[in-house]
Order: structure tokens, then sequence, then C-alpha cells
């Protein structure tokens, strides 16, 4: 028998690997990859109670959480690629403008 | 019965995928990884049976934010970055607050288990006779309709900031 416990079980193993790679990896490219892995969790727990109520509302907002999604990924991306024409680099101990 | 071994199998997958998309020095290789988590929560969603939205998991993440990310791979370097270094200098210290965070979240549940074996709810009957698809519509296009709106709105703010950031100077801005 799969319990809610289960789904909010693996939705935070996903999120705290998404951390993980937000905190240790250099490379912005996996950084966007783990917060898409973050929102995968939350979607995870949103549709567990969805189902565990028996009510639409957790779906109808892991969709608004998918466009949320899709708009950051939008512009993310276009940061990234602004960044590469400026400083060819993808690394982001390098991308330090705006520290003093 | 069954419902155990997909959701193991599935949740094996997504969880195996996930640590591999964190640890991949290529990002190509990341990025077909992340594609299989995204799968493998479709089919998460599927056993919660959320029909609907596994097919826009599918859909849009992987059919659309996974190729934006796969496009962007293609038009910067891939080759340089394999060989520097991958992980912060204060990757320990990330690794431990990590722990922390997930020791707490799994020792929250844990205690707050009872709370989650609520009586079984019984579904409306003319929730339980309409498909899946169709409660989400429904929902989303009366009670969430303003929201709906605004999420549209910010889609839209989306396509234009991105145009915007990525576009080249014309000799007039410069």
């Amino acid at each position: 028998m799969v319990t809610t416990f289960h789904y909010l079980l693996l939705a935070a193993a996903l999120f705290t690997i998404g951390i993980i790679g937000v905190l240790t990896r250099r490379n912005i490219m996996i950084i966007l990859m783990s917060i898409e892995l973050m929102m995968n969790a939350v979607n995870i727990n949103l549709i567990a109670f969805s189902n565990r109520l028996q009510q639409v509302t957790g779906q109808v907002f892991a969709i608004f959480v998918i466009t949320v999604a899709a708009a950051e990924a939008a512009v993310g991306l276009g940061i990234v690629i602004a960044m590469f024409k400026n400083k060819e680099t993808m690394n982001i101990n390098e991308i330090d403008l705006m520290k003093w | 019965m069954l419902e155990l071994v997909l959701f193991y199998i599935f949740a094996a997958i997504a969880v195996i995928s996930a640590i591999m998309v964190i640890t991949r020095h290529n990002v190509v290789h990341s990025a077909a990884f992340l594609g299989a988590t995204l799968f493998a929560v479709a089919g998460i969603f599927l056993t919660l049976r959320a029909e609907f939205l596994a097919g826009v998991q599918v859909i849009v993440y992987v059919g659309g934010i996974l190729v934006l990310f796969v496009f962007v791979i293609m038009l910067i370097a891939v080759e340089r970055s394999v060989h520097e270094r991958q992980y912060n200098r204060q990757w320990t210290i990330a690794l431990v607050t990590s722990a922390i965070l997930i020791a707490e979240i799994v020792y929250g549940l844990y205690r707050g288990k009872d709370s989650l074996s609520l009586p079984p709810v019984v579904p409306p009957a003319a929730a339980a006779a309409a498909g899946n698809s169709e409660q989400v519509g429904t929902a989303l296009y009366t009670s969430y309709l303003l929201p709906f709106e605004i999420a549209s709105i910010l889609l839209l703010v989306a396509i234009v900031g991105a145009v915007v950031l990525s576009k080249k100077k014309t000799p007039a801005e410069e």
C-alpha cells in the first residue's frame, strides 16, 4: 500500500538532491537543472495531497508551478546566453561583476 | 501490490537519475539524466491518478524545457567546461547543510505521520463520473480563472524578457 508518506519522502529526497546540486556545482546549466528538480519535488507533494484529499486543487497549482518553471527556464537560459556572450564562461565563480 | 512495485521502480529511477544529474561532468549527460528523472516523475503522477498532469509533465517539461536546455548547451561551448573544476570549494559545508535539512524533513514527516492518515475521503459522485482532465479543466476555468490569466501574462513577460536578454544589440543602441 503506497501512502502519502511514501510520496512525501520521495519529494524530500528529490528536493534535497536539487539543493545539493545548487550549492555544490559551479556550472550554471547544472544549477538551473537542479532548480527544475526542486520544482518537480514540489509538484509531487502537491499531487500526492490532491490524490489524498480527492480534490483537483493541488493539480491546478501543479500546473501553475510548471508554468512558472517554464518562464524561469526561458529567462534563466536567456541570462546564460547573454553571460556567455560577455564572459565566454559557464563557471559561476567567474561571474562576480556585482560582488564587492 | 502492483501499485507499490510501480512506485518503487519510478522512485528509484527518479532519485538515481537526479543524483546522476548533479554529479556528471558533461552537461549533455546531465540533461539526458534530467530527462529520465522527468519521465519517472510523470510515472509517479500516473500512480497518483493525475493523468492530465503526467501528460503535461511529458509535453511541457521534456518536450519544452529540456529541449530548451539542450539548445542552449548546443549554442555554448561544452568542451572547456568539462575540464574545469566541477565543484565549489565549500562543497563539504553544503553537504553537511543538506544532510541536516533532509534529517529535519524526514524527522518532521515521521513525527507527523499520524496526521496524514485521515479518514478516507469519498469523492463526490459527480467528480467520480468525470475524467481527470475534465475535473482539472473545470477547476482551472471556473474557480482559478484569474490565476490562470495571470499565469499567461507571466509567460508573455518571460518570452519578452528572454528575447530582450539574448538578442544582438543593433548599431543604434551601441
